[in-house]
């Protein structure tokens, strides 16, 4: 018997609440991707996505949405890592994440890990549209395999527009069946953790960072537009995520 | 010549010796010859002698980018703005001679960036003696031999040697250190040049780099005309 | 119109400056990453699939005639090391002046007055084809063998590798990069119907981030 896959919806929105604060008047989500409102530090809104079961396995499709409209300050992250899964449902697993960022207003979207288990086949996407004015924080962190494990095939495409101007369009696929050469002294070299973390801020148009190295596998990078990248390879998530906070601390 | 007039924009290829506005660009001078030979020694010479009263400016060409640029920057013959270095991907004769589109680059990006200018040195990585520079890059070229890379060297000719508009004989103060028969190097390479000029010269010595100065002048008196 | 064109554009020495480009293997072989025939292969092939195939659609559009303009905001966004866009940049100028000089035509001059510090590489490359009369696929074939090519070439003189097993390696990259060369010129017909977030993106992070390390080097051989 075929089992179909799951689809699951997670929507998120967040307004001025008009005291200096963040409203949600939309937190939509169950199953693998429930957001749950925590404490936040009163400019700010808080959410963590939490997964009720594991996935995504082969066949489901979850889509995040996460809207912060003119103004607004939201935080999001979720409780735990993302483990892909091999399915019984016929085809990939799909996760499209979908951000947007209205002028004034700031998003960070700070999940756990992504891991690419044995026999799993995932692609996500994240698209973040942001108005001129608009600031994010962003990191992505894949594991490829459990521990001492082969990883499954993983793609990811990261998207950045900027008062609709394409600033960062970049694609990543990795695993057994990705096209040759992924793990070669060109893509990884044998790295098993690949993280990237993405800081847009106005002021960036004017006064860029300075790229620079972060350590011997990871760079910080200017784009070209109100962005950097922080892209990082490392042997280890714990290494790996050392690396990205040191590139977050630097962006302010 | 005017190589590329039928079309607008900026000129496709720089042996146009015309800028976009019609005035006559600077004159490029090449500086090639074997490693060692005091390349590097005469261009930082020369800018000392021509910067006062020339506008002019220096791209390098070494083997390792910026040895040579960041030996001329410690010697503070020019600004740093003055000074540019190319990249030759371990073939400097290539650079100079079989693809010259980076070189030329160079030379434009220093025409915008602190022109007008009335001279640039281009100066080669060093080399062998078969290397010369591309008369689509330079008008004129230098090739540079010392006494103590051996006084056979004019004799055995290349091309270098053979149709350099400027032959230059360095480093005469070591002649009789490492026994070079200096009447001999000038017949070889008068034989091997016909008419065209030999200067043996030492830099440590009074008159220094001046007779390449005044044939730097003279060419560029020339170019002006 | 011929199609020995493609011979004379493809030509290691056309003169447009790819001498002084190592693609990246100087920083590999560095690293010790690319110390014989077989990693220089892993590290062209992977080359191939993220970098060359994002090159080759890009010259296989521009080479259709999608605009130029629209093609280098698209390669400056799926090259976030600035020392690649850089190259890029120089590498395009470089190659607009042979262009110039070998298939003069009116569009080509207007990319250089849109661009007088240069388009991205490929973008030329896609226009040149188009001025040489010749087509998308010739377009992405040129790209892709250069986005290998350039390494092999390097990595001879960079280790002083033995060129009978530089030139084999590209020769069994040969059929990867046919079928790589089929999937840039089909993400171009689809980026000139639905615009040039249809291209590919993909990317080799080391390619990005050693890019970056090289170009911080004090003393080094190649550009990139």
């Amino acid at each position: 018997m075929t089992r179909t896959g799951v689809r699951a919806d997670a929507r998120i929105v967040a307004r001025a609440d008009g005291r200096g604060g963040t409203a949600l008047p939309v937190l939509d989500g169950s199953g693998p991707l429930a957001p749950r409102r925590t404490r936040g530090n009163g400019v700010e809104a808080r959410v963590v996505v939490v997964g009720a079961m594991s996935g995504p396995l082969g066949g489901d499709r979850f889509t995040l949405n996460a809207r912060v409209e003119e103004g607004a300050r939201l935080h999001l992250g979720s409780a735990a890592a993302t483990l892909a899964l091999p399915g019984q449902a016929p085809g990939e697993a799909r996760y499209d994440v979908r951000l947007d960022v209205a002028d004034g207003a700031e998003l960070h979207w700070l999940p756990e890990q992504l891991i690419s288990a044995t026999g799993s086949d995932l692609r996500v996407t994240t698209m973040a549209e942001l108005a001129a004015g608009a600031r994010l924080v962003l990191r992505e962190e894949q594991v490829l395999g459990r521990a001492g494990e082969r990883p499954g095939l993983l793609t990811t495409r990261l998207t950045l527009r900027v008062a609709g101007r394409t600033v960062l369009d970049q694609q990543l696929s990795c695993g057994p069946g990705a096209p040759g050469g992924w793990d070669g002294p060109a893509a990884l070299a044998g790295h098993r953790t690949v993280g990237q973390l993405l800081v847009v801020r106005p002021e960036f148009a004017e006064h860029p960072p300075a790229p620079r190295m972060l350590g011997d596998h990871a760079a910080l990078m200017p784009l070209p537009g109100p962005a950097a990248l922080v892209t990082a390879l490392a042997p280890d998530a714990l290494r790996l995520r050392r690396v990205l906070e040191e590139g977050r601390a630097l962006l302010g | 010549m005017h190589l590329d007039h039928t079309h607008h924009g900026p000129a496709a290829v720089s042996a146009d010796a015309h800028r976009p506005d019609g005035t006559r660009r600077a004159l490029r001078v090449g500086l090639g010859g074997p490693v060692g030979s005091g390349k590097t020694a005469t261009v930082a010479a020369l800018c000392r002698e021509l910067r006062d009263e020339l506008s002019l400016a220096v791209v390098t060409n070494d083997i390792y980018t910026r040895e040579d640029a960041e030996f001329l920057l410690r010697q503070a013959v020019l600004p740093p703005e003055r000074i540019t270095a190319v990249e030759t991907g371990a073939c400097p004769h290539t650079a100079i001679r079989d693809d010259i589109s980076a070189n030329l680059e160079a030379v434009e990006d220093l025409e915008d960036a602190v022109g007008p200018l009335d001279l640039i040195l281009v100066e080669s990585g060093g080399d062998n003696l078969t290397a010369t520079f591309s008369r689509g890059l330079v008008d004129a070229q230098i090739f540079v031999i010392d006494v103590a890379g051996g006084d056979d060297i004019p004799r055995k000719g290349g091309p270098g040697v053979t149709t350099a508009d400027l032959l230059i004989v360095n480093k005469t103060d070591l002649a009789p250190h490492v026994g070079s028969d200096l009447a001999r190097m000038a017949a070889d390479a008068k034989a091997q040049r016909a008419e065209l000029p030999v200067v043996l010269q030492s830099l440590r010595g009074e008159s220094g780099v001046a007779e390449v100065a005044a044939w730097v002048r003279a060419r560029l008196a020339a170019w002006t005309a | 119109m011929t199609h020995a064109a493609l011979l004379v554009l493809a030509d290691g020495r056309f003169p447009a400056g790819g001498h002084a480009h190592s693609g990246g293997a100087e920083a590999a072989v560095k690293a010790g990453r690319i110390t014989c025939a077989a990693d220089l292969e892993d590290f062209c092939r992977g080359r191939l699939h993220t970098a060359g195939l994002v090159a080759g659609a890009l010259a296989a559009a521009a080479a259709l005639g999608l605009d130029p303009r629209e093609l280098d905001a698209a390669a400056d966004a799926r090259t976030p090391s600035p020392a690649l866009r850089l190259a890029a940049r120089r590498l395009g100028r470089q190659l607009l002046r042979a262009a110039r000089a070998s298939w003069p035509c009116a569009e080509l001059d207007e990319l250089a007055r849109w661009f007088p510090k240069g388009a991205h590489q490929p973008v030329v490359l896609g226009l040149t084809a188009r001025a040489a009369g010749l087509g998308a696929p010739d377009a992405a074939y040129c790209a892709l063998y250069e986005s290998v090519s350039g390494p092999a070439t390097a990595t001879v003189r960079l280790l002083s590798l033995d060129p009978f097993d530089a030139t084999g390696v590209l020769a069994r990259l040969a059929p990867e990069l046919d079928e790589v060369a089929r999937a840039a010129v089909e993400a171009a017909g689809a980026a000139a119907g639905e615009g040039p977030q249809a291209l590919p993106a993909a990317s080799g992070p080391l390619l990005e981030i050693m890019a970056e390390a090289h170009a911080a080097w004090p003393a080094r051989l190649f550009a990139s």
